[in-house]
């Protein structure tokens, strides 16, 4: 994490409320923007490298949920953080993708293994296709009612998931076949499967921050009946980044189910998940892309630690509590936005005093008639580039 | 048949009422505030917990524990409103509040956990198992008294809003906040009681669901979701839609309970809201919102 990522990323970190703002997507390219590049590669390595210099089972899987988790918030953020709508039923597609996964290898009497793997863009498509209705219907209403309305549909599919036994298993929860691999390498495998779902969550979220139709979500977020008065088709827009988002959660909870080898109800469709996930997102920055990935590896770090290190579930309900409510108090903005515009205002600052400087050395020497402020800004501004 | 149908019809009225003073703390909330309260639940939980701990530490009858149980959630839920919700702004306000008094929500679950364990327990004064015997049907004392409980403070709520000029100025503040403020109400402190207020409602029902159920920290997402549900059903903000909601919602999960099966009754329960929420968005008895939110 340095300054480039942060002070070189507005376009893509969006700090600015509203994507129609000079500073979106739409701002013409300046040349390759290198810093960006290489903050991203750099990003890429350490997560590529870090199975193999950090070994050891305990770590790698820690590492694993929280690149999981990395996957979920991005995904939930491309529809939640872009639109404003806070969904708290993409457990719904969480469990779906983790059931869809686990009765499609038991059913078909598939053997443990990589072959496994091939279910979970299955488990995606399958997510998505329960989007659809749940979406039509949900996205009928305006914020506060679609959040309860996203409540309801989440615990009709756990009730479904308990009660449906002949099909799901009900109570008794569901084995997925055993991966025949050794302990060495067993949770990398996991964990490089569970990057590539990251890469699809996080190039979705880019194209759809990115796109034209990223910025109707945006203006929905900001304004709906002012989007819709512009032409915005709000519901189409709203349900499409909906299912889109739905694709990589789906994925996300089908590799999180195979790496558990049991899935039961109650853990596959769990409240705790969107309000997790809508929690990381707000730490690390509503609605941003990088801020998802952040919150999400942080967060989710911190409670498989707390769970490994004092196997104490509610101190970390309280430590996730506490974090959460001093994020809103001190950081209302999300830990990307503040930083990145800190470092703003410091170039500012920056600017402001070469500005200045370059102000009186130029001052007795320019050609009349030119304000001498404007000289000096234009000047310190060349140096600059 | 008949009689159990007719029986599951009386409980589902008589559990309702305690439902209808709960969720008609949460809508009082929402109207005033524009909060929508997630740790709702959690309150319940921790009226059930503190009404037991009076009952089996100290031998206290929780309906007379409610003297100490009401006024200690009264001062919880002014010191939660002062301390977290106060501070939120106007942008994104109602999304916010479900992360804030969710995060409350976890917190006070946490310590509840630590405190007194996740086994499940449950509050059992001599009378939580005594039936009354009315034409023929069975009733559980408990359901009566507790409906009775309901209806006395639901009519102190009426009152208090209705009849002090401290429920005119609620009024007030609830039809416009700017106006009410300009004729010099006090609208933040106004806030800060009426949260207070929806926050002890939770006090009464959290104690007759513990006598009624076994309970632990966990409980509170089955009862926040319920109570959404309800107050979703019957228009946010409004009062009448959310006692009206609460019998019908709980009249028909305990009806489909007997008529079908009791695993599916909660099913129906989310059904029939995602159906009626699906024709009319706005709720049975809410008003289209003039702001688009």
């Amino acid at each position: 994490m340095n300054g480039g990522l942060l002070g070189g990323s507005a376009a893509l970190t969006g700090t600015a409320p509203s994507g129609a703002t000079p500073e979106g997507p739409g701002q013409p390219a300046r040349g390759v923007p290198w810093a960006k590049v290489c903050t991203w590669l750099a990003m890429a390595l350490v997560v590529l490298a870090f199975p193999v210099v950090f070994p050891t089972p305990a770590v790698t899987s820690i590492a694993f949920f929280s690149v999981i988790f990395m996957a979920a918030a991005t995904a939930w953020n491309t529809f939640s953080g872009y639109s404003g709508y806070i969904s708290i039923g993409h457990a719904v597609f969480f469990g779906s993708g983790a059931y869809t996964l686990a009765l499609l290898a038991v059913h078909l009497n598939l053997a443990g293994g990589m072959g496994i793997f091939w279910l979970v863009p299955v488990a995606g498509a399958v997510a998505m296709a329960i989007a659809v209705p749940f979406g039509l219907v949900a996205l009928r209403t305006r914020r506060h009612t679609f959040v309860v309305m996203t409540i309801a549909a989440f615990f009709v599919f756990q009730l479904l998931a308990y009660n449906l036994s002949s099909f799901t298993q009900g109570s008794a929860g569901v084995s997925l076949p055993t991966p025949p691999w050794t302990a060495t390498g067993f949770n990398q495998r996991f964990y490089y499967v569970a990057v590539a779902v990251l890469v699809v969550a996080l190039g979705l979220s880019v194209a759809v921050r990115r796109s034209r139709f990223g910025l109707q979500l945006l203006a929905i977020r900001d304004d709906e009946d002012r989007a819709a008065g512009l032409g915005v088709k709000t519901t189409r827009v709203k349900l499409t980044a909906f299912v889109l988002s739905a694709f990589s959660v789906g994925m996300a909870g089908a590799v999180w189910a195979y790496f558990l080898g049991e899935i039961h109800p109650q853990f596959a469709f769990t409240a705790l998940f969107d309000l997790s996930v809508a929690i990381m997102c707000f730490l690390g920055g509503f609605g941003t892309i990088t801020g998802p990935l952040l919150g999400a590896a942080l967060l989710e770090s911190l409670q498989q630690y707390f769970t490994i290190q004092y196997s104490a579930d509610n101190l970390y309900l309280i430590a996730y509590g506490v974090l959460f409510l001093a994020v809103i108090a001190l950081l209302p903005r999300g830990v990307i936005p503040t930083v990145s515009g800190a470092y703003r205002d410091w170039q500012d600052r920056r600017l402001q005093r070469r500005v200045e400087t370059v102000a009186r050395s130029a001052g007795a020497t320019g050609p009349p008639g030119v304000p001498v402020l404007e000289r000096a800004a234009s000047s310190a501004r060349a140096q600059e580039r | 048949m008949g009689t159990l149908l007719v029986e599951a019809l009386i409980d589902g009225v008589l559990t309702g009422g305690l439902y209808a003073l709960m969720a008609a703390g949460l809508t009082l909330i929402f109207g005033m505030l524009e909060i929508i309260n997630i740790a709702q639940g959690i309150f319940v939980v921790l009226g059930s917990y503190l009404s037991y701990a009076l009952w089996a530490h100290l031998g206290i009858d929780p309906f007379l524990g409610l003297l100490i149980t009401v006024p200690a959630l009264f001062f919880v839920g002014v010191g939660a409103e002062w301390a977290f919700l106060r501070r939120l702004g106007d942008r994104d306000r109602v999304s916010m509040s479900i992360l804030v008094t969710y995060a409350i929500s976890l917190v006070i679950e946490g310590i509840l956990d630590i405190v007194f364990g996740t086994t499940f327990v449950q509050i059992r004064p001599s009378y939580s198992t005594s039936t009354w015997h009315v034409f023929g049907f069975y009733l559980p004392d408990i359901y009566v008294y507790g409906f009775a409980l309901a209806v006395v403070l639901l009519a102190a709520l009426f009152a208090l809003m209705y009849r002090t000029r401290f429920g005119a100025s609620l009024r007030a503040a609830l039809q416009d906040r700017t106006a009410a403020s300009l004729i010099g109400v006090n609208v933040k402190r106004v806030s800060t009681i009426t949260f207070g207020i929806g926050v002890a409602a939770t006090a009464a029902g959290g104690m007759v669901f513990g006598v009624t159920n076994g309970f632990n920290a966990n409980s509170s997402l089955d009862l926040i979701s319920r109570l959404l549900a309800i107050v979703v059903l019957g228009g946010l903000g409004s009062m009448g839609g959310a006692m009206g909601a609460a019998l019908a919602m709980l009249v028909i999960e305990d009806v489909v309970a007997v008529v079908w099966s009791p695993v599916w009754s909660p099913v129906i329960y989310f059904l029939a809201l995602l159906v009626v929420l699906s024709v009319r968005p706005q709720g049975l008895f809410g008003k289209v919102a003039a702001r688009a939110q």
